[in-house]
């Protein structure tokens, strides 16, 4: 193995995901280096859940090698689940249990050192005082996707992946988390990998972006390259060039009809 | 180095920890904790039973001689049956409420080991159950003037094995809903009952016919019920019933873990984990 294969936080091999018959994921291969932050960009039933659920160890892939951090996903996922984490909101907490019980349980789960002070620190950085106290599911979609955040820095993870981290978010918000996530990256050197539809997300926060359409990488590069590559103004009208593109094939340089 | 900052958090992960099952009954010991409802349900069941089953007794008392010579044989058989039945439902109940909740991918995802996660319902049945049974208990002295402790230390070996045997029903039962999701979810009072007949909770096993004793006999159950009546009628403890109910429990637990595991890995490939919910 080369040093920078060693490097990798992310490594996946050919890496094959059918359910009865339909193929969901189909033969995608891609590296993230530590401390990149990349998007895995595609419409509804691209495969970008799938993968992500494959990283997470959620799923076993039906061919191909996945490794996290170095570890073979899912067999040898318990070397690693306790220094990665996950967001989504469409994953939940309890709802009965109060906000600081949620975390309580899962800075238990990933064995906090300090998981009272980790609690106040998260609370001070993602202002969540005022709703410690309250039950889960009495929060408000923005303060849901605030706590579901502490959730997932509670172990102060190498390795962050996040699905639609700002999805059903206010504009004010979902811009509030999306600078949260600069600050946190920067401060912390994490690896971050998010499956997004806000083009506008993407370009602001990955270093790289992996098209994906019907179980593929279709394309990929900086949203500039992308931008330029394809001769459009914005990674939207990329998107759009890809999800209706009626044949493609990956290439060398991406995307060929 | 800032990657180090995770190891300065968190503790290094063991390959199994009581802290990560502590985590987990926490998070429903803070459900109980607050819920007077849910408290007095799993109270309310038992005392019910209790009461009924306390009336029956009265009235076979001057009816019935099997019953005469050990007033307490069916007040202690029903509430040694709610602890079958509440260990059932303690481990089913919730991993179903993980479901509910759309929680358990996120504790998939954590460091929490298959493992950790069985013993974790299984010591929260024991909790569900003392809480569903102990109540019940102590009022059938002043209701009904049996005292069901009167059975000594033998009572212990048949509330561990009940509570076992409950358990793994519970697990089974996790395992098939895990499998076919939250519509099987029926199976965590059906499962316990398709048995209770064959159990021998109020009649000896030699009341079933032939065909159906030999596989009363492969319960643990049905040998614990035998043993009650053995202390309650004839004052002795029978320990080739308890050895049975222990040998069969030790396997039926070793099956219903192992097929735990195979659904989970089941799951894992038919990416029944990400779909959990109502």
């Amino acid at each position: 193995m080369t040093e920078s294969r060693a490097a990798a936080a992310i490594d996946l091999s050919d890496v094959y995901k059918s359910f009865n018959g339909v193929q969901a994921v189909n033969g995608i291969s891609f590296r993230v280096e530590t401390g990149q932050t990349v998007a895995l960009l595609g419409g509804n039933g691209a495969g970008k859940t799938t993968t992500i659920s494959m990283l997470l160890g959620l799923l076993s892939p039906t061919k191909g090698e996945i490794r996290v951090l170095g570890a073979r996903m899912p067999d040898e996922r318990h070397t690693v689940l306790g220094s990665m984490n996950f967001s989504s909101p469409y994953v939940d907490l309890p709802k009965r249990l109060k906000v600081w019980e949620n975390l309580t349980v899962y800075a238990h789960l990933y064995g906090v050192r300090d998981v009272k002070g980790r609690i106040r620190e998260l609370a001070d950085d993602l202002e969540l005082e005022r709703f410690l106290k309250r039950p889960f599911g009495d929060l408000s979609a923005g303060q849901k996707t605030r706590v579901a955040l502490a959730k997932s820095l509670l172990n102060a993870p190498k390795l962050l992946l996040m699905d639609e981290p700002t999805a059903s978010l206010d504009p004010d918000t979902g811009d509030w988390v999306r600078s949260y996530l600069e600050r946190y990256r920067e401060r912390t050197g994490a690896t971050v990998l998010l499956a997004s539809h806000n083009m506008g997300e993407v370009e602001r926060l990955a270093d790289n972006v992996l098209m994906m359409r019907g179980g593929k990488i279709v394309d990929q590069g900086s949203p500039k390259d992308l931008i330029k590559r394809h001769g459009r103004d914005t990674l939207e009208q990329v998107f759009l060039d890809i999800a209706r593109a009626p044949h493609f094939v990956e290439g060398e340089q991406g995307l060929e009809k | 180095m800032r990657n180090d900052q995770a190891q300065a958090v968190c503790t290094p992960q063991p390959s199994f920890s009581v802290r990560r099952i502590f985590a987990l009954m926490l998070r429903h010991l803070y459900v109980l904790r607050r819920s007077w409802p849910r408290l007095l349900e799993l109270m309310y069941w038992p005392l019910v039973q209790m009461i009924l089953w306390g009336f029956v007794t009265k009235f076979f008392l001057g009816h019935s001689d099997w019953v005469a010579q050990a007033a307490g044989v069916l007040i202690s058989a029903v509430l040694l049956w709610d602890v079958l039945f509440r260990a059932n439902l303690g481990v089913s109940l919730p991993f179903i409420e993980e479901m509910w909740s759309r929680n358990l991918a996120q504790l998939f995802i954590s460091p929490l080991r298959d493992v950790e996660l069985i013993v974790a319902l299984v010591m929260m049945s024991l909790v569900r159950t003392l809480i569903s049974v102990t109540p019940a208990a102590f009022l059938a002295l002043p209701f009904f003037d049996v005292w069901v402790f009167q059975l000594g230390l033998p009572l212990l070996a048949f509330f561990a094995n009940l509570l076992i045997f409950g358990s793994v029903i519970g697990i089974g039962v996790a395992a098939l809903i895990l499998r076919f999701g939250l519509g099987a979810e029926s199976l965590c009072w059906l499962g316990i009952f398709l048995l209770a007949p064959v159990s021998a909770i109020y009649y000896p096993v030699s009341a079933l016919p032939g065909w159906l004793q030999m596989i009363a006999l492969m319960l643990p159950s049905a040998h614990t019920f035998e043993g009650m009546r053995g202390v309650l009628f004839d004052g002795v403890f029978s320990w080739p019933h308890f050895w049975w109910a222990a040998g069969l429990n030790a396997v039926l637990l070793t099956a219903a873990s192992l097929f735990f595991l195979h659904m989970m890995k089941q799951a894992r490939i038919k990416g029944l984990l990400m779909q959990q919910g109502e």
